[in-house]
Order: C-alpha cells, then sequence, then structure tokens
C-alpha cells in the first residue's frame, strides 16, 4: 500500500476518532436506535392513517410527475440565456472554507492523487489523448466569483480558478453540436450537463478555490464549476468527460432530481 | 313581469347569471387543489434545509412520499419527489391564476365585487363582526373585510409566485431575484408568503364551513344576481333558451 501524501483538507480530523467513545457511549446509541424504530413504526402508523399518503412513489402519478419534470428541462433550456451572465461577486464576500456536501459523507472521501491522476476524454472529441495535472495547469485560468446554490435551499459565495470549458472543448476539437457532455468521477459519481450551459462564459473546469488548490472534499484535483445551474449539476473530482448526443443522466437525475436543474 | 316571462322563464336568465359563473368555479377548485399541491411539497422542501432550527413540518402532511421508502428507492427522504410535485403545481398554479386574472378583470368581477374598500366600512365590518351581527344574508354582496382580504390573498399568492421565481431562476431573473436582496432573502418572503396562504386558507375555511350556503354556492353557483350591463345578443339568447325549454 502507497502512503498517500498528506491531505490539504481542512475537514480530515489530525488523528483518529477514539473508539472508546462508542463504548463508552453504548447506552445513548441503542437509545437512538430505539428512537428510530418507534419513528418508523410512527411512520407506519400514519401510513395506515392516510391511505394513499405515498402517492408519489405509486406507477402511474410518478411517470406523469417524471415526464413533467422532462418537460420542465425542455422549459428551462429556452428560458436560458447563453450571454446572460450570472451576478458576481467580491473577493470580501468569499466564504472560505466553503459548505460541504455530496453524495459520500466528508470522512468518507477517499483523497486523489494529483500526481497519478489522468482526465480521460471520450465520445465526440477530436483529440481523445488523457490530460494530467501538469498539462491541465498550462492553460488559461479563468476566476469567477459566484453563488454556489444547493437544491437543498443553503447558498455562498465562492471563488474559482481553472480552465474556461469551451477553451478547453474547442482546444480537444469536441463536436460543440452535440446535446451532452458527460462526466465520470473518482467516487463513481456521475453527471451531465447540456452543451449551452457547457459553452456559457461562466462555465470553467476549476482547479483553484480562493486562491490555492482546491482541497479534498471539493473536488481535487478537478471539477467543474458552472455559474448557471445548482451544486449537485458541478461534479467534483472528474476522472472522465464524454461529449455525446445520447442523455447520459446523472446520479441524483436518476434519484428523481431534474435533470436540467438551471438558475 | 309580463306573461311572456312566466311561459319563457329563461327570458329572465338573459337578464341575471350565477353569482359564481361555471369558470370562476372551475378557477377555484382548480387553485384549491394546486394550493394543496405547492404548501404540501414546500413544506418537504423546506424541511430539507430549514430556514428555523425549530421548525420542521410533518413528514406525513408534507407531499413528496414516504420518507423512508423514499430513501430506499431513491437515496432521499422525498426531496426529489417534492420538488417534482412542486414544479408540476407551478405550472397550473400560475396558468390558472392568469385565467383568473383576466376574467376578473375582463368580466369586470374585480370591480363590481372587490371595489371600493372604504376605511369606515372595513372598521364598522370589523365591529360587527367580533359582536356576531355580521349579516350573510346576501352572498352576492362582499363585506369590506371580505373585499380586503380577496386583495390580499391575491397579492399573497402574486408575491409568492415572484419569490419562487427568484428562487428557481435566481441567474437567468438575476434582476427579479435582486429585488429580495440575497437568495435567502428570497426564501424568506416565500416561507412568510406561505405563511400568509395558509392563515388565509384557515379564516377562508372556517368560515365557510360555518357558513355552509357560501361553500355550496361555491360549488353549485350561487344565488341569481342582476347583469351589470345589457346582453346585445338578448333577444337571440331568450329565443335559444326558449327552445331548450331549461
Amino acid at each position: 500500500m502507497s502512503i498517500r501524501p498528506p491531505s490539504p483538507s481542512r475537514f480530515r480530523p489530525t488523528k483518529a476518532i477514539d473508539q472508546s467513545v462508542l463504548a463508552d457511549n453504548k447506552a445513548l446509541l441503542e437509545k437512538i436506535d430505539r428512537r428510530g424504530i418507534l419513528r418508523g413504526t410512527l411512520s407506519l402508523g400514519a401510513l395506515t392513517f392516510l391511505t394513499g399518503c405515498d402517492i408519489t412513489n405509486e406507477g402511474a402519478v410518478q411517470s406523469v410527475l417524471t415526464a413533467v419534470s422532462s418537460w420542465n428541462d425542455g422549459a428551462q433550456a429556452l428560458l436560458f440565456s447563453q450571454t446572460h451572465l450570472a451576478p458576481t461577486f467580491t473577493e470580501a464576500e468569499v466564504v472560505n472554507p466553503p459548505r460541504y456536501n455530496g453524495a459520500l459523507d466528508v470522512e468518507d472521501i477517499k483523497p486523489v492523487d494529483g500526481k497519478t491522476w489522468k482526465l480521460e476524454l471520450a465520445g465526440l472529441i477530436g483529440d481523445k489523448k488523457p490530460w494530467t495535472a501538469q498539462q491541465l495547469a498550462t492553460l488559461p485560468e479563468q476566476e469567477v466569483i459566484i453563488r454556489h446554490v444547493c437544491v437543498e435551499g443553503w447558498d455562498y459565495i465562492g471563488q474559482w480558478e481553472g480552465v474556461n470549458f469551451r477553451t478547453f472543448l474547442e482546444k480537444v476539437g469536441a463536436d460543440l453540436r452535440a446535446k451532452y457532455v458527460s462526466f465520470r468521477c473518482a467516487d463513481d459519481y456521475y453527471g451531465s450537463i447540456d452543451m449551452a450551459t457547457a459553452l456559457h462564459p461562466q462555465t470553467i473546469l476549476a482547479t483553484k478555490y480562493a486562491k490555492s488548490t482546491i482541497t479534498d472534499p471539493f473536488g481535487y484535483p478537478l471539477r467543474l464549476r458552472t455559474a448557471t445551474k445548482l451544486g449537485f449539476k458541478n461534479p467534483k473530482w472528474i476522472t472522465a468527460i464524454e461529449v455525446t448526443n445520447e442523455y447520459p443522466g446523472g446520479y441524483w437525475e436518476d434519484r428523481g432530481y431534474n435533470w436540467f436543474s438551471g438558475m | 313581469m309580463d306573461s311572456k316571462t312566466v311561459t319563457a322563464p329563461p327570458a329572465s336568465a338573459a337578464k341575471t347569471r350565477q353569482m359564481h359563473p361555471l369558470p370562476l368555479r372551475i378557477m377555484h377548485w382548480t387553485n384549491a387543489v394546486v394550493i394543496v399541491i405547492m404548501i404540501g411539497s414546500g413544506w418537504r422542501i423546506y424541511n430539507d434545509e430549514p430556514l428555523f432550527g425549530f421548525l420542521f413540518f410533518s413528514e406525513t402532511f408534507s407531499l413528496g412520499g414516504d420518507p423512508i421508502r423514499s430513501l430506499q428507492l431513491h437515496g432521499n427522504a422525498g426531496y426529489a419527489g417534492a420538488e417534482q410535485w412542486h414544479f408540476f403545481g407551478m405550472w397550473i398554479l400560475v396558468l390558472n391564476g392568469l385565467a383568473y386574472l383576466a376574467y376578473g378583470a375582463i368580466t369586470g368581477r374585480f370591480r363590481r365585487m372587490l371595489w371600493p374598500i372604504r376605511p369606515t366600512e372595513v372598521i364598522a365590518t370589523l365591529r360587527d363582526a367580533l359582536r356576531f351581527h355580521l349579516s350573510h344574508q346576501d352572498l352576492t354582496v362582499y363585506n369590506a373585510v371580505q373585499k380586503l382580504l380577496y386583495i390580499g390573498i391575491i397579492a399573497a399568492v402574486f408575491i409568492e409566485v415572484l419569490a419562487g421565481l427568484a428562487i428557481w431562476k435566481p441567474v437567468q431573473f438575476s434582476n427579479l431575484a435582486m429585488l429580495f436582496y440575497s437568495f435567502q432573502g428570497a426564501r424568506y418572503v416565500h416561507f412568510f408568503g406561505m405563511v400568509a396562504i395558509a392563515l388565509f386558507l384557515i379564516v377562508h375555511v372556517t368560515l365557510a364551513l360555518l357558513v355552509p350556503k357560501t361553500l355550496v354556492a361555491m360549488v353549485t353557483g350561487g344565488p341569481q344576481v342582476e347583469k351589470e350591463t345589457k346582453p346585445i345578443m338578448a333577444p337571440v339568447h331568450s329565443a335559444f333558451a326558449a327552445n331548450t325549454g331549461e
């Protein structure tokens, strides 16, 4: 097993969590579990009390909702303007470190080794030669100070730097008339955006946050930052980019969240 | 009344109409359903990132799917489902609302039913209400407090939709979003808009249940009222109505 370089994360505990805490608080933990069971029973009771309470997950209702959600993708694509810029902010408003959120809990993140990491390219791209972190660093950098909005409802101002995504796509000879750009990530997260958003002037492949290399929880070594989409549409720890005309879906989109999710 | 109207009652139907015409009733009940969808799904969405630490909404009475089953099926406690409902309901709310505003303006219903509001009348009505002296004899005329509440709820839903647009599209509608100071500002306005609508609903539904004939009127159309303007096509109408017999 190779020894990883120390993580630059501010969130990683400096020493391992003392397991004796679990033993000392055994009774408390069991109590929490009991509460969970009680809660489950209450929900079951509520279900029988309110028949049809879970109509959302019923076949016919769910297919109508899913159909409207894809219709909303189209409506949002019409509302989207490729020239309308998102509001930008000053350095004084930047939150550092930003709020962490993701499919993984922060302590479950496996840091990516920047030395061996490669960005693979696939699909409708002319030059599919993989990129190393050093090669990416030679590209011109663009800085955006923009609002990050999470689908959950919170937001913060973040300062991101990296190559403009349009510049990158042009450089590798991507087919800019294709419909989708899809992303694969080191943590098996996947996602995709429409080409119009990929070509928006404020969409970048970010390598820095607040002038320093992005830390592990926020996507080291490479993540997407669009100014026009919700947070979960900005994959972290990107390992592969594919340009395609076939709908690629996404991790949260396949779990019911709206695909376009434009702001 | 001449003998003609006795033999052909529909002749009078040309001069009167129902208090709540059919299009209005359809819009009212469509709105009733969609408001429940919007509040129910909004409560679930709120729970994902509460504005107030002390306030969570019951999962049973919010829309988005049973949390445990949703967690098993989709990996989230029904928030995605709630958002699907919210972004489904918003189209119906807005289209129905625009139809209602157009209808109220074109038919003169707003001017007739909701205007004018005189402060002295508002005070008098409130005084009567507190003494339980309010008259419910004539449903077709709204008292000053009713007028005020109905205008208030139209304004509340309007502001609610604007705040909703600012939350949904803070970039595309960035000028609108600026009106709410910040993204969280729009969320607070959207929340308190919901509170205003919910408070209105409590009063509205309670009073409708206390005076059930108002509820019946919103289903059947209610008492006949005089038409304000002379219908241009009156003779044709009465001839047509006479033929159908009614």
